[in-house]
């Protein structure tokens, strides 16, 4: 891969399916101590008279956390420049960020929820960055997430009700782990039984560019399948389809299919390809309407 | 007027310590029948740890039909709503809810 640290196609159609990526111990060892810290400084001095402060939201990402500032390496490091730069573009814009800490046996369990308002139709998006700066262990605290949820259209506080779901993941994993966020991915923060606190730093990202082709395309060609590709009839065995096809266990029959729908549509406007398609479901009722002029 | 006798007294006090408390549960399911899959849970207990458990295994039970054998009352399962024209592929919340209620008489002080 060489200086090219963007992600590949089978990275990008895994991370449609399932509305998030994670990169385990990506950020180096010496970074993440410094990030405690400096996490500790931003959760006390946000608000306060002086002190350290997030950046004005809408500044370029390039202008975020000045050096010195460990958030800052973090963010620009190479890996984590070519991941950012998949999603939203070379030059993204801030749009807030926000230290998360959990005490020590902290038994706040916080609701399932998305992040701001219910989404527009349109297929553009916003990625979040969760950086782990030390190790979580299962159950102490990381955060809880459903996979798969970030294409539903909900209101944040009707999540509230649903206390369990089928196949929902719970973070955990080594320091310097960072996890990526569709932004409508239904998530939420953990009691921590743990002894020792639980910091993470999520940052909230917005493109400034079309969100098409910005990763590394060379294996596209490889796995971008025809628009006949359909499990009735004929597929091929390693195709982004094939990827599409993630059925998670709490869907039903027909979530799966239009999450399928919602996915291609979204892949549309990734690869800029308009007839694209899975299984044919979009195809089978653009055919038919332009039989009648629609 | 009439005089209460000890009896009744006794009988009131009595009440007055069982009080009847209801727990609620939620199953979302993966089909519109109460034999459909679970997929989705929530537990909500008025007696506040004084009743019954649900049970320790995930989902708590496969179905709603395991719940009404465990003693579970249904309360309300969601209307079956027709897709909205431009909306036919649209994910929303959980579809298919169904309400149980379980009325549980335990001492209160």
């Amino acid at each position: 891969m060489g200086s090219d640290h963007r992600l590949t196609t089978r990275q990008m159609a895994h991370f449609v399916a399932n509305g998030f990526i994670r990169f385990d111990a990506i950020v180096p060892a010496e970074i993440n101590e410094r990030g405690i810290d400096e996490m500790r400084r931003l959760e006390v001095e946000r608000f306060a008279p002086d002190g350290l402060k997030p950046p004005h939201t809408g500044t370029p990402l390039d202008e975020c956390y000045p050096p010195p500032s460990a958030i800052g390496e973090y963010l620009r490091l190479p890996q984590i420049r070519g991941i950012i730069e998949s999603f939203v573009g070379p030059d993204p814009t801030f749009d807030h960020d926000w230290t998360h800490h959990i005490q020590p046996r902290a038994t706040y369990v916080q609701p399932l929820h998305v992040d701001a308002i219910t989404d527009s139709a349109d297929p553009t998006f916003d990625v979040q960055l969760f950086w782990y700066p030390h190790d979580v262990a299962p159950g102490e605290g990381g955060t809880r997430f459903v996979p798969g949820s970030h294409l539903r259209r909900v209101r944040s506080s009707g999540l509230d009700r649903y206390q369990h779901i089928a196949g929902e993941q719970q973070f955990s994993g080594p320091a310097g782990t960072v996890v990526v966020f569709h932004h409508g991915l239904w998530h939420a923060g953990q009691p921590n039984p743990g002894e020792g606190d639980r910091w993470m730093h999520k940052v909230r990202l917005n493109p400034t560019v079309p969100q098409v082709r910005l990763w590394n395309t060379d294996d596209l060609p490889d796995l971008q399948n025809p628009p006949s590709d359909h499990i009735f009839a004929r597929i091929l065995p390693d195709s982004v389809a094939q990827i599409f096809r993630t059925m998670h266990p709490w869907m039903s029959v027909t979530d799966y299919r239009n999450e399928q729908v919602q996915r291609a549509k979204l892949w549309r406007y990734l690869t800029g390809d308009q007839a694209y398609d899975v299984d044919h479901y979009l195809t089978r009722l653009e055919g038919r309407a332009e039989l009648v002029g629609n | 007027m009439e005089q209460r006798t000890e009896q009744q007294e006794q009988q009131e006090q009595q009440t007055e310590q069982r009080r009847e408390r209801q727990q609620v549960l939620y199953l979302w399911a993966n089909g519109s029948s109460l034999d459909s899959g679970t997929i989705g849970w929530a537990f909500h207990d008025g007696t506040d740890g004084n009743g019954p458990a649900i049970p320790l295994s995930t989902p708590p039970y496969p179905s709603g039909i395991d719940a009404l054998r465990d003693g579970w009352m249904l309360l309300q399962s969601s209307q079956l709503v027709a897709p909205s024209p431009g909306e036919e592929h649209l994910n929303t919340y959980l579809e298919y809810e169904f309400v149980f209620e379980r009325r549980v008489t335990t001492p209160f002080s």
